[in-house]
């Protein structure tokens, strides 16, 4: 992680966020660190936008504080502030050219003409749009927009980076690239990213540490692989990724798919060894995904990786399952 | 209207024809006369237009209408952006009560609002009155029969016609942009300049110019407010027709309104799409 200047850590103490009697945000503890990417992970109404918001300062605060570098921020109003933001939708200038829209930051601080130019043609650079900077945003694609956009955020150096489900709109191809363009602009500027979305891939492939939230409270914190290799609750198992849910010695296990082992009944060879016969099987090309029956268990779902080989096992056929012990990851209660 | 593929006429021009009969009858035919009177009375030539090259009390006629309908254009439309600002922002269930208070003001006669106007602000009129009573005043205050009194009649009535088209262009802002605005570290100030306002400004020329041209034909309010001493076109060609006869001068009047009409609309259709500005929304 490379960080420019000082500035860049977050510290909200006991957030809170009531509406009425509604809590959206509950009591909230978390640290963000210097030119991290921190993603904040839930359905809709786990209370990610609003903590957004809140950073922003678009939300009050109904209790707790927010400190930047040690300083309370929560009296300073959204535009002193000075995070860089990036709207669901974009919220481009629709009467401003690229450029225009990528300046507006330093032209409302009044920065000089020269320095501004300047620096609109490195954020032009930056995400590759220096050909368009006369466009209006309209006659250009969704996935140029959001370039555009992130430009407009980055362009006055903020220590903040906020980021409100920016690829929401794109298709899924274009998506996947503009993750990697995200990431790399991250690397790049060493901004602190406070990234949210409800979109697991993208939190998966982005993130330095991914906050999954539910009913506005942190279910778990920890590195992509962490959350996804060990998993605190069901709720984080399912969410992040899927998982099978196993019910020994009155505890709970969650299993991943891909770590059950699947044989010709009889051919089954681990500690763990439950037999059961197949529902159904799915091709998707890289793998094939299988729902297996198991007496006194919902369905299994198992994936296996199809160049394995080893034919498809027909659907009604008798299987074992099995898997190492470290698959499977005891669950908090 | 007929297409070279299908020579037949299309049956549903019938279904059309006599609303077509009628409008060319009763509203095309009229307009064509007006334009005829114009050149030919009292004698063909353009005698009548000429007259305003000459005629001093024609000029000043014609200057103060366009006075009137520019003050009371721009403070209308000043007043009803407040307005719909105000109503943008309110809750729902306040901004349906503003709404109605809105069209309850806009529906009611345009007769009976100048009269009220009269008994409020007149020489013995509650406000005056109400003044001298309380010693404020020693004399009343010439609020009605000049130029005053008709300005406040006509932003009176114009104001609803302002509000509506910039309430349709505020209510189309996505929202999303003001707060990007301010998130980019510019003042609630800059905000409103630099973003609000440019992209309201589809909705304030369908204002401004509704809000002209129904200005340049008004005539209860100047005749009845103004005393007779705020002579404005209407009211004269309403004396030219009605008293002085001269029909010539008067439809020379009409026309030139009617071009001044279509001449700004013409002009305005250069600068923006006229259907983005009388739709109130850009798409």
């Amino acid at each position: 992680m490379t960080a420019l200047g000082t500035s860049g850590t977050l510290h909200l103490k006991s957030l809170t966020k009531r509406y009425g009697a509604f809590t959206a945000v509950d009591n909230v503890d978390l640290q963000i660190q210097r030119g991290e990417f921190l993603t904040l992970l839930g359905p809709s109404g786990s209370g990610k936008t609003t903590i957004l918001m809140m950073l922003a300062g678009f939300q009050d605060i109904t209790s707790g504080d927010i400190l930047l570098d040690g300083r309370s921020i929560v009296q300073t109003p959204a535009e002193k502030r000075n995070f860089g933001m990036v709207f669901q939708g974009y919220a481009l200038f629709p009467h401003m050219s690229v450029r225009e829209n990528i300046a507006y930051p330093l032209s409302v601080r009044k920065r000089p003409k020269a320095e501004i130019d300047a620096r609109v043609g490195e954020m032009l650079e930056l995400v590759r749009l220096t050909d368009f900077a006369h466009r209006l945003p309209n006659e250009m694609s969704g996935g140029q927009q959001q370039r555009v956009a992130l430009a407009r955020a980055l362009c006055f150096a903020p220590p903040v980076l906020l980021l409100d489900e920016p690829l929401g709109a794109l298709d899924k191809k274009l998506r996947v690239e503009v993750q990697a363009q995200l990431k790399d602009i991250h690397q790049r500027v060493g901004t602190t990213f406070v990234y949210v979305t409800h979109d697991q891939e993208e939190a998966l492939s982005m993130s330095d540490r991914i906050v999954i939230l539910q009913q506005g409270r942190i279910e778990q914190l920890g590195t992509p692989s962490d959350l996804y290799q060990r998993p605190r609750t069901a709720f984080a198992a399912s969410f992040l990724g899927k998982s099978n849910f196993l019910h020994r010695d009155g505890a709970t296990y969650a299993l991943r798919p891909e770590k059950i082992d699947l044989s010709p009944a009889g051919k089954g060879s681990n500690a763990n060894l439950v037999s059961g016969t197949v529902l159904s099987v799915t091709y998707f090309g890289s793998q094939l995904k299988y729902q297996i029956a198991v007496p006194g268990m919902e369905a299994v779902e198992v994936d296996v990786d199809a160049w394995r080989g080893g034919g498809t096992m027909a659907v009604g056929a008798d299987v074992d399952l099995s898997w190492a012990d470290a698959a499977a990851v005891r669950l908090d209660e | 209207m007929i297409a070279p593929a299908r020579p037949a006429l299309n049956p549903g021009w019938i279904l059309v024809l006599p609303f077509l009969l009628l409008v060319g009858a009763l509203f095309i035919g009229p307009i064509f006369n007006v334009l005829w009177i114009s050149v030919t009375d009292p004698e063909p030539g353009l005698g009548n237009y000429t007259a305003l090259f000459t005629s001093g009390s024609l000029v000043k006629i014609l200057w103060t209408t366009l006075r009137v309908c520019v003050i009371c254009t721009v403070i209308s439309v000043i007043l009803g952006y407040c307005i719909a600002y105000a109503m943008v922002h309110a809750a729902e269930a306040k901004r349906n009560k503003m709404l109605s208070l809105l069209l309850v003001s806009f529906w009611i006669s345009v007769l009976v609002r100048t009269f009220s106007w009269l008994m409020l602000l007149g020489r013995n009129g509650v406000v005056n009155n109400g003044l001298e009573a309380l010693g404020i005043i020693s004399a009343p205050i010439g609020f009605m029969r000049n130029e005053l009194g008709v300005l406040i009649g006509m932003v009176h009535y114009m104001v609803p016609y302002a509000v509506l088209p910039i309430l349709a262009s505020m209510q189309s802002i996505d929202g999303r942009v003001v707060q990007a605005s301010r998130s980019l570290g510019a003042t609630g100030a800059q905000t409103f300049w630099r973003v609000y306002l440019p992209l309201t400004r589809a909705g304030v020329v369908a204002a401004a110019l509704l809000v002209f041209i129904i200005n340049l034909g008004f005539y209860v309010i100047p005749a009845v407010l103004g005393g007779g001493k705020v002579l404005m076109v209407a009211e004269y060609i309403s004396v030219q027709v009605l008293v002085t006869l001269q029909w010539g001068t008067a439809a020379m009047l009409a026309a030139l309104i009617l071009f001044g009409v279509l001449a700004l609309l013409f002009l305005m259709s250069r600068f923006m799409k006229l259907g983005t500005v009388f739709g109130g929304a850009k798409a």
